[in-house]
């Protein structure tokens, strides 16, 4: 039953993802784009991970989408790729390199022995441990966040002002 | 059960996956959306990993990694967002102006 569901929701992520590659609208790219977090947040719930699903849904399918989409509409493309693209044949190296970068994915993958058996171990998760290791083990780099996002707020208001600083 | 190989190759596919867009595509924000594409494909894979040691420090990092691309995105938006209003123009193939 978990083995359906995950194949269910891999098949829907990656077909997302190939949505995003294929479409020429960015809208529709931003739409695939949503699909494919949300059945990744699917998969977090699946590895008992509720509280990134939860963040996942709220901070990258809402925030980071709606994001996209004003930009979106801001900018009004798509008329971008419809003319002759003059990089044609370089781009056309794109799929080997993707292919070989598969590859030594693989490879890496193979060599880190995740086919043995997982230790006994109790899972942990859920929130409560979550936010235990928050704000104790990691209360630092927490705390950086809010520095790392005030930077972020005060940069975006500087690039988008009409008048220079 | 799923074992977590098979998350992790999900990741490993979705994440060739973003690398490809980065490549083929022309438009900078389709762009942005498959460096997102990858971030959540490695978030997907720090997951697998802290479950199989049987953690949460994987989620507390995939925490993070979010962090910092909500602000990644809004500074690139932003830069994309000026650079339009500069060239009127948006293709990544134009943007050459740093280039002597």
């Amino acid at each position: 039953m978990a083995l359906v569901t995950f194949w269910i929701l891999a098949a829907l992520a990656v077909g997302c993802a190939a949505g995003l590659l294929l479409r020429k609208n960015p809208i529709h790219g931003a739409l695939f784009l949503v699909g494919n977090l949300g059945s990744v947040a699917g998969l977090y719930l699946m590895m008992r991970a509720e509280f990134l699903a939860t963040a996942q849904v709220i901070v990258y399918a809402g925030a980071i989408a709606v994001l996209f989409v004003f930009a979106i509409m801001v900018l009004i493309p798509g008329k971008e790729e419809t003319g002759p693209d003059p990089l044609r044949p370089q781009r056309w190296l794109a799929v080997p390199l993707a292919g070989l970068l598969g590859l030594e994915v693989v490879l890496i993958l193979r060599s880190a022995k995740l086919q043995a058996p997982p230790r006994p171990q109790a899972v942990a998760g859920g929130v409560e441990s979550v936010g235990r290791l928050l704000f104790t083990d990691f209360l630092f780099p927490f705390e950086v966040t809010s520095v790392l996002l005030l930077v972020a707020i005060v940069g975006v208001i500087a690039l988008t002002r009409r008048r220079a600083l | 059960m799923v074992p977590e190989s098979h998350y992790v190759a999900l990741s490993a596919v979705l994440f060739v996956m973003g690398v490809v867009g980065v490549l083929v595509r022309r438009n900078p924000l389709v762009i942005f959306m498959s460096i997102e594409l990858m971030l959540n494909a490695a978030n997907l894979a720090l997951v697998a990993f802290g479950q199989r040691h049987g953690t949460a420090s994987g989620q507390v990092l995939v925490f993070f990694v979010m962090c910092v691309a909500a602000a990644e995105v809004a500074v690139g938006l932003a830069i994309i967002v000026s650079i339009f209003r500069l060239r009127r123009r948006l293709s990544v193939d134009d943007l050459s102006i740093l280039r002597w």
